[in-house]
């Protein structure tokens, strides 16, 4: 994976930097284009929609049994307001919606899969790729209201996150009784399989990044690494309790990166301020340190924000495409093939959701190390 | 790009709120629950090892110090023992050469002594032989003599042989 190549936050820096530059001077022009098209197309209508996967539209005029891989996987990949189980049958989940004249919630199965608009208390609803909008009496999407709605609902992946928590808490609380009860003795049974791991993210990942502050942080550390690891594992399974791509969701892993953004300039010391606000060069190069400097207290994050996000995601799709190939082909003969690949891909993953853990929980450390770090330059 | 985060908020606000919940939730239960206690649990326990590891690296100390001390008396007995030996063994010889010297001295005094006996006996013994033989010397010169003079004429026969052997001066 890419993130095994750019261990060392020095390497990160510099590519997040570089990316962000990238970013920035490409974005500028297309923005400008796109308000030129937004501008044409005024008809406030979202038909506009196409940009997820470009070529379902063409694909679904041309009939229903035309199987379109790149739909299928994003869908499988996205976070929805329902809970796929088998064929065409789904688990509804609870929709929530705060609006400008109140709190709403009603069940997702009022959507018969997307299909109908339903009429709530304040407006009326219908889900576009699996997003909420506020339509018309017509059935075309009100724009102006649909920007006073939030969608709090629990999708599937706040569903399997709850889970996730839930388990975490199961095993945990298990553990820590049977601390209590086995004090002083050798670890048996779960807690002898959870302490190795306790041990790894304290004298392994904390003492070695943070020092002799490390006993502070770490219930974050500890957090973090197993809810990354449960998620990751539960992403994993295919059938119902898991198969959600949550540390595949970008916005989960900004909450993750963003809490860490938080913890370790928050602790950062003196020292580190000065370092930042202060660096030690020519006076006259403060204009560029200085900007460098807190981009590098962004990009630092945004970095493991883009990683467990990307690294996840791209084991579901590969995984999927394997699977796909075999409708692709519409072929039997290409199963052995592609399960004997999906197999593969599966134990490699079962690496990379430790590893992926690990890397974060691990620069995390290195970041808040960094940020409570006593020496001098 | 102000199409792709356009309704960003409306439409993943939302999941940010829900997710940062969940994990703040979880870090705060787990802090409470699991985590303090267990990180507290196996402190106290590498504690209670480290202790008991270093007490034990005290004992074996004493025990190679006990055991160095142990080596050093045996030897140290050991070597009485030789120099107790070595001694009692000069002694013995030294003992038996005395005894040796002492009985070879002491035998050829008796022998001495047995012959000066001996000698004394055999003197004796040829002094009363010969006492023995003067005696029967007379006793048979007697009877000889008293069976020559029973009658008168042999007597006188022999006085006068005597005289005639004697001269007169």
């Amino acid at each position: 994976m890419i993130s095994t190549r750019i261990l060392s936050s020095g390497k990160v820096r510099l590519f997040v930097v570089c990316a962000f530059f990238f970013t920035l001077f490409s974005i500028s022009p297309s923005l400008v284009a796109q308000h030129h098209t937004s501008d044409s197309a005024a008809s406030s209508t979202v038909e506009s929609d196409s940009h997820i996967p470009g070529v379902e539209h063409v694909e679904n005029s041309h009939g229903e049994e035309k199987f379109d891989p790149t739909k299928a996987i994003m869908e499988h990949i996205a976070d929805s307001h329902y809970w796929h189980l088998w064929g065409h049958t789904s688990l509804p989940l609870p929709v929530i919606i705060i609006t400008d004249k109140g709190v709403e919630a009603f069940s997702s199965a009022k959507f018969h899969h997307g299909e109908d608009a339903y009429e709530g208390t304040h407006y009326t609803y219908k889900l576009i790729e699996d997003k909420l909008f506020v339509v018309d009496a017509q059935g075309n999407v009100d724009k102006e209201a649909s920007s006073k709605i939030y969608d709090f609902s629990i999708t599937k992946n706040i569903a399997s996150l709850w889970i996730a928590v839930i388990v975490l808490i199961l095993i945990f609380t298990s553990v820590s009784s049977s601390y209590k009860k086995r004090q002083g003795k050798a670890p048996k049974g779960l807690q002898s399989v959870i302490e190795p791991f306790i041990m790894f993210v304290r004298d392994d990942i904390a003492i070695p990044n943070i020092g002799y502050k490390y006993a502070k942080f770490m219930p974050l550390l500890l957090t973090m690494f197993f809810f990354i690891w449960i998620n990751n594992l539960l992403g994993l399974i295919p059938i119902f309790p898991g198969g959600a791509n949550v540390t595949g969701n970008i916005f989960l892993t900004f909450v993750l990166s963003f809490i860490v953004l938080l913890v370790v300039n928050l602790n950062g010391n003196k020292y580190y301020w000065k370092h930042i606000l202060l660096p030690d060069v020519p006076w006259w190069l403060y204009p560029i340190m200085i900007p460098v400097e807190l981009i590098g207290v962004i990009s630092k994050p945004f970095a493991l924000m883009i990683r467990l996000y990307a690294n996840i995601s791209a084991g579901h799709i590969i995984i999927l495409s394997l699977i796909s190939l075999i409708f692709i082909f519409k072929s039997l003969a290409i199963a052995p093939v592609s399960v004997a690949f999906v197999l593969f891909m599966n134990v490699l993953e079962l690496l990379v959701a430790f590893l992926q853990a690990f890397i974060f929980t691990m620069l995390t450390a290195l970041f808040i190390g960094t940020a409570v770090d006593e020496h001098h330059h | 790009m102000g199409e792709l985060f356009e309704g960003i908020l409306n439409h993943h606000l939302g999941f940010v709120v829900w997710a940062s919940v969940a994990f703040l939730l979880l870090l705060i239960i787990l802090k409470k629950l699991a985590w303090q206690p267990i990180l507290g649990m196996i402190s106290e326990r590498e504690r209670f090892i480290e202790n008991a590891l270093a007490s034990a690296e005290k004992a074996k100390e004493e025990m190679a110090r006990l055991t160095n001390e142990n080596e050093s008396l045996l030897k140290e007995a050991r070597a009485e023992r030789d120099l107790i030996l070595k001694e009692a063994k000069e002694l013995k010889d030294k003992i038996v050469a005395e005894a040796r010297t002492s009985a070879q001295t002491e035998g050829a005094k008796m022998i001495e002594k047995a012959k000066q006996e001996i000698d004394s006996q055999k003197v004796a013994a040829l002094n009363e032989v010969k006492d023995q033989v003067a005696t029967l010397s007379i006793e048979i010169a007697e009877k000889i003599l008293r069976n020559q003079f029973e009658d008168r004429n042999k007597q006188q026969a022999l006085v006068s042989d005597l005289l005639k052997e004697v001269k007169l001066n």
